[in-house]
């Protein structure tokens, strides 16, 4: 996800460096009376674990993988705003620093990576706590939601900036079925990594998690152990690749909104008879020849996602421990 | 590793590059790579100049090409992605032996190729001469709020410690037969930074409260400045202005 210099003109590239740059102005202001504060320390160890777990892939399919972009996860340490800035610096210094991610790419970056994730993980986890029961459970499955949504909506921020001030025209649908099949999964691993993480921290130090200060979290009588989080997600793909099978083949002929805003642009018919054509082959589901599978198996893919998200919150509704 | 100082990705030197004051640097930095990233495909010639420029920098700093590269190598999935371009991109194709590729895939690949190749050796020179420590007080020279570098150098600080905790944590792991498959490796980064990051918190509240205690005031004080002078300004508006000069022609060129 990190976009290097060249993927977007430079009309994009400096309209996303203004916007990016007032999102990150707005988050100073917020966070600037905090300067001599405790929580200054705490945002630069919560970016050091940001930048030294993106280090670890994780395959999510063969060919492909991704890491933990943790805009969801510093969201819920530490308050959106203040995540916002760290997880801009973790992009800053990448780019600056260690050459990862374009220093013209920052601003679609900076939006794509700290403010997206950060703001949507943010109102996912508020929105799911005010749901579930005040549990550290309800924690770890609101977590969960938060980095798996936080990582789509980048995805698809990406592909709307794509639309935008793309250097190179590729079918929006593909990019899009693409994108959003292959970060749906990256959004698992980003889910459960957050939700361990935030699990432990609330286990150990519940003063530490921003995204719960305002209200006392009372301890489930079991730890929330991490197969069972696994077997819920596997539990609710399971359930949702039957489900696919059956409601697949009636959804797929109806061409989707993106698709019919192709075809008015005049490039759908490259779309139909060529392979997969995005530039990003790393993010999407390589090996794929034809848009409909591409399609189908990013459909499979979302369904699977959005069963899971329902089973997680039927058990956490339930006040099981998750 | 010994924190921020003497970092793997500073080459130690004392090259004109290496002296001249990290802000001035970092403007040229952004201005160059801008100057690249605005330049039309078509006008191959302006790459060349790029090009031409960047590689007398490396020169200048005394950066063996085998550093270089090697770090070069972040941008090769996005260029084997971008392979894909000449392959699936819009007809007209030309036929090259046996393959058939799209004109318009190959500008695409060619754009991304000496667009981000450009751009990540010009932030291969920057930390390769100079060391992080700099490069946030340059930040702070450039008004960049007070607040990102704090942070920034806070992470810094910490990177080392916490990057070299995961790495044993996974090489105890490997050892122990761990395999990194997708579901194992998840539930292993999961489980590994939550006590990781209560860890290097309540360490970094112990340094915190030692420098309070000891006059911090939210930024760093710098014992050595270098001051910019009018002989720095020359030398880094050289590259700068051939730069900008180069992607002007190039646009007038692509007008006509």
């Amino acid at each position: 996800m990190h976009v290097p210099d060249g993927f977007f003109n430079g009309g994009a590239s400096i309209g996303a460096g203004l916007v990016a740059a007032g999102g990150v102005g707005a988050a100073l202001k917020e966070t600037g009376r905090q300067l001599a504060d405790k929580r200054i320390p705490l945002a630069g160890i919560t970016a050091a674990l940001i930048f030294a777990l993106q280090m670890l892939n994780f395959p999510v399919l063969p060919g492909v993988s991704g890491h933990l972009m943790g805009g969801a996860l510093a969201a819920i340490l530490l308050g959106p705003w203040l995540a916002v800035l760290v997880t801009t610096v973790v992009v800053v210094v990448q780019a600056v620093i260690f050459a990862d991610g374009g220093i013209s790419a920052l601003g679609i970056n900076v939006i794509n990576m700290a403010i997206l994730t950060a703001f949507i993980g943010w109102m996912v986890f508020r929105t799911a706590m005010k749901v579930l029961p005040k549990t550290t459970g309800s924690v770890i499955v609101a977590t969960m939601l938060a980095g798996i949504l936080s990582v789509i909506a980048s995805a698809l921020g990406f592909v709307l900036e794509y639309a935008i001030g793309g250097t190179f025209e590729v079918p929006m649908g593909t990019l899009l079925a693409g994108m959003a099949g292959v970060h749906s999964l990256i959004g698992i691993g980003e889910g459960l990594i957050s939700a361990a993480i935030v699990g432990s921290v609330i286990a150990i130090r519940p003063d530490l998690v921003h995204g719960t200060a305002d209200y006392e979290t009372t301890r489930t009588l079991t730890a929330p152990s991490k197969t069972s989080i696994g077997v819920f997600v596997a539990g609710g793909v399971a359930v949702a690749l039957a489900l696919v099978l059956f409601v697949a083949p009636i959804a797929n002929p109806n061409p989707d909104g993106l698709q019919s805003v192709a075809a008015d642009a005049g490039f759908e018919e490259t779309a139909t008879d060529h392979p997969i054509r995005g530039p990003l082959a790393g993010y999407q589901v390589s090996g794929i020849k034809s848009e409909r599978w591409g399609t189908v198996i990013a459909g499979i893919v979302g369904f699977a996602v959005i069963s899971g998200i329902g089973v997680l919150i039927s058990r956490g509704r339930s006040g099981q421990s998750p | 590793m010994s924190g921020v100082h003497g970092h793997v990705l500073h080459y130690h030197g004392h090259s004109p590059v290496h002296r001249l004051p990290a802000a001035v640097k970092l403007v040229v930095m952004f201005v160059f790579v801008m100057a690249v990233v605005l330049t039309p495909r078509e006008v191959w010639w302006a790459f060349l100049v790029h090009l031409a420029l960047i590689v007398s920098v490396i020169r200048l700093a005394g950066l063996p090409w085998r550093f270089v590269l090697r770090r070069a190598l972040v941008i090769v999935p996005f260029l084997v992605a971008a392979l894909m371009l000449p392959l699936v991109g819009p007809e007209p194709d030309v036929v090259v032996g046996p393959l058939s590729l799209s004109v318009e895939g190959l500008w695409g690949l060619w754009n991304v190729v000496a667009k981000a190749g450009l751009g990540v050796m010009t932030s291969i020179v920057l930390a390769g001469t100079t060391e992080v420590a700099d490069i946030f007080h340059g930040m702070d020279r450039l008004h960049v709020p007070p607040v990102f570098t704090a942070i920034a150098g806070f992470m810094m600080r910490y990177l080392d410690t916490i990057g070299g905790e995961v790495s044993r944590t996974r090489t105890a792991m490997e050892l122990r037969g761990q395999r990194s498959r997708w579901w194992g490796n998840t539930v292993a980064i999961a489980s590994i930074g939550g006590p990781l990051f209560v860890r290097a918190y309540e360490r970094g509240e112990r340094v915190h409260n030692a420098m309070v205690a000891r006059g911090f005031e939210g930024t760093m004080p710098v014992l050595v400045e270098t001051p910019i002078t009018r002989r720095h300004v020359m030398v880094a508006a050289v590259p700068t202005l051939v730069a900008v000069m180069t992607t002007t022609f190039a646009w007038l060129t692509s007008l006509w």
